[in-house]
């Protein structure tokens, strides 16, 4: 029997009081893909970041190809043969593809050789794997899904034949993403090893061979993933049984309630990054918002919510709303009957050192029934939101702790709760799930399907597609700050809604990777000349 | 103005450029490599008296370089200290070391040679001769080319020519060689070189180490070459004018030459005119001072193009969990 590529024997790691890691142990055979699943928090980055030398484990083993293998440093695990492909990219941007390949990797001294050594290999790795970019561009110049390739071409010009990938598909468009997956069926067939670390349990489905599940940094089970279903990984993950898909009736429409026109967008940077949105959300349907990172959602949402100016016309209930001077903030909107729930709810949802019930009442702080004269009336804030917080399944319930103590769920739903339960015409919710468990996702779905049917209008704004259609009733695809189309949840799939977010609006037919990357590069290039 | 005028201005021009030259190409390592580093005046100060004093005790120009370059370097090891093994604040650190050279140096001065705070004036070899280059008496009389080469290309001393070799150094190390490639990388994007597995401490010191010994070398050129001995404050705020020079020059070898010989000339002429009258207007001679600044204010608000610092600049290095 052959050795694995990769056994870890009872790793253990704590960060102060926080285990981390507890009592860890995998196996990875070679030439297989290994997954690791688990929510965020759960360990996976620690337990890979140990292997990778960037941490020293508290206690246990690591076996290389059947080799006791001490990594005290990342030097230590390239020469051992493991290469990682982190979920923040490590590259230098100011460097062309070749010096960034050849960093840490040089031949002696001078980088003439160093250099004219990397563009032979790139070249046959390019050919061999499907991963060509172009060597002399610098990294900046490329997109994210063209950056990765520098990262794994880095990993393997270093010789790794164990590759380990940290959420590697947050960042691209299905297309990339499929195209990410046949390197990767490449790389195995040449009998690499690679250990893929995700939370999306259709990656682990659709590409590994066994998959580990981690759950509050212990390992719960590891199986085969023919033998698994995505409702038992999603249990061992949470610990108990989860509704994976979101039980909704058809959405009864009605009138229109937000509408948007023409609306146009030029950041600081002069660059117009909304141009010319126009989009219709009715009362009782949620119209989800499609797209990859950075092509217009979030300017979107904060023109919407009154954080950033525009042109163009936006009407709440056949009203016109200013986009820009006085009567353009947050609190008017807020009056207008829109509520938001931002993206980011860490900088712009919450103030982390705040209370939870302080938390319930900004952006509504100025309503005339919680004050009595030039005083808040604090107590009265405190009951009420101790009591949304039990409607809202907040766990602890407790009102007097500061927002930063609770989990990203809970966070989200302390702003959900406070948006939600004003009474708003119109819901803007961007990434409402971000960051947040399982459970807690199962909850707040629940929350926004709920608000739909009491007839209110919701703009759903998501990166993970599986959200957007778990949820839409319409979807609207952005690219580069243009809406591409709206379809109907019923009538379109993935692929569809794929090649829209990379700009292609007539599906060229088979294999749609050629036509995406060259539409995101053209995209790439458009920013590089106003950046 | 007449011709002989102008190559006394030039050569001039030469000498003054060459302390800033120094300071600057010792920030750019340092900065590069993603250590701000303002206390470039701190350490030419501190080289500037102990090469003097050196010299003056020895007679030997030459003790006294080692002795300014070792006193330069032992400075930056504090600010690497401070600000990458300590993670402190870099600006704060380079400050700090200002304020230690400039009372340190008057403080071991007074103590040591009780003149107030000044070595005692280098003569014969404690001070850097002039180097006459081959045939330059010979060609002076061509007309033009012959004093141009007589006075303005030869007659400096050793320190002049080696400040002008260290730029096309600088340059070929930086982008020739794997040393440069990982110095620009870490003052970039230093979790790519700690992924990359080398060390990012070490990246550091070595550029700090290298800052320190070319500020060595300009504060030494500064009392044992462009003067003949050591006063208080002697550097007279050309660290921070090298600075300033780094910034236009956007942390690049070769227009940190341009940019030094520009500041030079501001110098050399500020030098010769008091106030330059200019048919009825009269430049005082405080703005031809305040021009260095002036440009680079000039520079930072984007009238002539963009300068973009290296990215890590200022921030010491934390592995992210």
């Amino acid at each position: 029997m052959t050795d694995p590529a990769i056994e870890l024997k009872g790793i253990s790691k704590a960060f102060g009081p926080v285990q981390a890691n507890k009592d860890i142990s995998i196996r990875v055979m070679p030439g297989t893909i290994h997954g690791i699943i688990g929510e965020n928090g759960a360990g996976k980055s620690t337990l890979m970041s140990i292997l990778y030398g960037f941490y020293a484990a508290d206690a246990g083993e690591i076996w290389v190809k059947g080799q006791r293998t001490q990594i005290p440093d990342s030097q230590a695990a390239i020469r051992a043969g493991i290469g990682m492909v982190f979920q923040h990219f490590k590259l230098v941007q100011n460097f062309t593809v070749l010096e960034n390949v050849i960093l840490g990797a040089e031949d002696g001294g001078l980088l003439k050789p160093s250099l004219a050594k990397a563009r032979g290999a790139l070249k046959s790795l390019a050919e061999e794997y499907e991963l060509s970019v172009d060597p002399d561009t610098q990294v900046q110049h490329l997109s994210v899904g063209h950056q990765q390739r520098v990262e794994i071409l880095k990993a393997l010009y270093r010789e790794a034949d164990i590759l380990i990938l940290d959420e590697p598909t947050g960042v691209l468009t299905p297309a990339e993403a499929d195209h990410l997956f046949r390197i990767l069926d490449n790389l195995r067939a040449e009998g690499k090893t690679i250990i893929l670390i995700t939370h999306k349990l259709r990656e682990i489905m659709e590409i590994t061979d066994t998959v580990s599940v981690m759950r509050r940094g212990e390992m719960t089970a590891t199986v085969k993933t023919a033998e698994t279903s995505p409702e038992e990984l999603a249990e061992l993950m949470v610990g108990r049984k989860v509704l994976l898909r979101v039980d909704k009736a058809p959405a009864q429409p009605k009138a229109p309630v937000l509408q948007i026109e023409d609306l146009r967008h030029v950041d600081g940077q002069g660059v117009e990054r909304l141009r010319g949105i126009s989009l219709e959300v009715r009362a009782g349907e949620i119209l989800g918002l499609a797209g990859v990172a950075g092509n217009g959602q979030s300017e979107l949402l904060n023109v919407l919510g009154g954080y950033a100016d525009a042109t163009g016309t936006v009407r709440v209930n056949g009203k016109d709303i200013p986009l820009s001077g006085a009567g353009c903030d947050g609190m008017a909107r807020r009056g207008a009957g829109i509520a938001h729930v931002p993206e980011d709810r860490q900088r712009e949802g919450l103030i982390m050192p705040y209370t939870a019930w302080e938390n319930t009442v900004f952006g509504y702080h100025r309503d005339p029934a919680i004050q009595s004269g030039v005083l808040m009336n604090n107590a009265a804030i405190r009951e009420e939101a101790g009591a949304k917080m039990q409607r809202f399944d907040v766990r602890p319930p407790n009102p007097d702790l500061a927002a930063r103590n609770f989990s990203g769920g809970n966070q989200q739903k302390i702003v959900l709760a406070r948006e939600i339960e004003r009474n708003p015409d119109v819901l803007l919710i961007g990434q409402p799930t971000r960051g947040v468990d399982i459970g807690a996702i199962e909850f707040i779905h629940q929350q926004i399907v709920r608000l739909r049917d009491e007839g209110k209008a919701i703009l759903l704004v998501s990166v993970e597609l599986d959200e957007i259609f778990a949820l839409s009733d319409r979807i609207a695809v952005m690219f580069d700050g243009r809406v591409m189309g709206t379809r109907d949840a019923a009538d379109t799939d993935q692929r569809e809604l794929g090649l829209l977010m990379a700009g292609i609006t007539e599906d060229p037919g088979g294999d749609a990777f050629e036509a995406v990357d060259a539409a995101l590069e053209r995209k790439d290039r458009r920013e590089a000349v106003h950046g | 103005m007449d011709f002989a005028t102008v190559l006394q201005v030039l050569d001039s021009t030469v000498r003054l450029a060459t302390p800033l030259l120094f300071a600057c190409l010792a920030g750019l390592f340092s900065e590069r490599a993603g250590v701000i580093d303002i206390g470039l005046e701190g350490k030419m100060l501190i080289s500037a008296f102990f090469s003097a004093a050196v010299a003056a005790a020895t007679g030997s120009v030459w003790l006294g370089l080692l002795a300014g370059i070792v006193s330069s370097v032992m400075l930056s090891l504090v600010h690497g200290l401070a600000s990458i093994t300590f993670r402190g604040n870099q600006l704060i650190s380079g400050v700090a070391i200002n304020f230690l050279a400039a009372g340190l140096t008057v403080l071991i001065a007074q103590d040591w040679f009780g003149q107030g705070g000044r070595t005692p004036s280098l003569i014969g070899q404690g001070r850097w001769g002039n180097i006459t280059l081959p045939f330059a008496n010979a060609l002076s009389d061509v007309p033009v080319l012959g004093p141009l080469y007589a006075q303005l290309i030869s007659g400096h001393s050793l320190l002049v020519y080696l400040g002008l070799l260290t730029v096309p150094l600088t340059w070929w190390i930086l982008f020739r060689t794997r040393f440069g490639l990982r110095l620009r990388a870490v003052g970039e994007a230093p979790e790519a070189v700690d992924t990359a597995g080398i060390s990012v401490t070490g990246l550091r010191f070595a550029a700090v180490a290298i800052c320190g010994l070319l500020c060595g070398l300009a504060g030494s050129y500064l009392a044992t070459g462009l003067q003949a001995g050591f006063v208080r404050d002697m550097t007279a705020g050309r660290g921070y004018i090298a600075l300033a020079a780094l910034i236009f020059a956007k942390w690049r070898p070769w227009y940190a030459l341009m940019a030094c010989l520009l500041f030079g000339l501001l110098q050399a002429v500020a030098l010769r005119y008091q106030n330059i009258d200019l048919g009825g207007l009269t430049i005082p001679v405080q703005l031809m001072d305040a021009l260095p600044y002036i440009l680079t204010v000039v520079i930072l608000a984007g009238f002539v193009g963009k300068a973009i610092p290296p990215r890590a600049g200022g921030e010491p290095y934390v592995k992210e969990r």
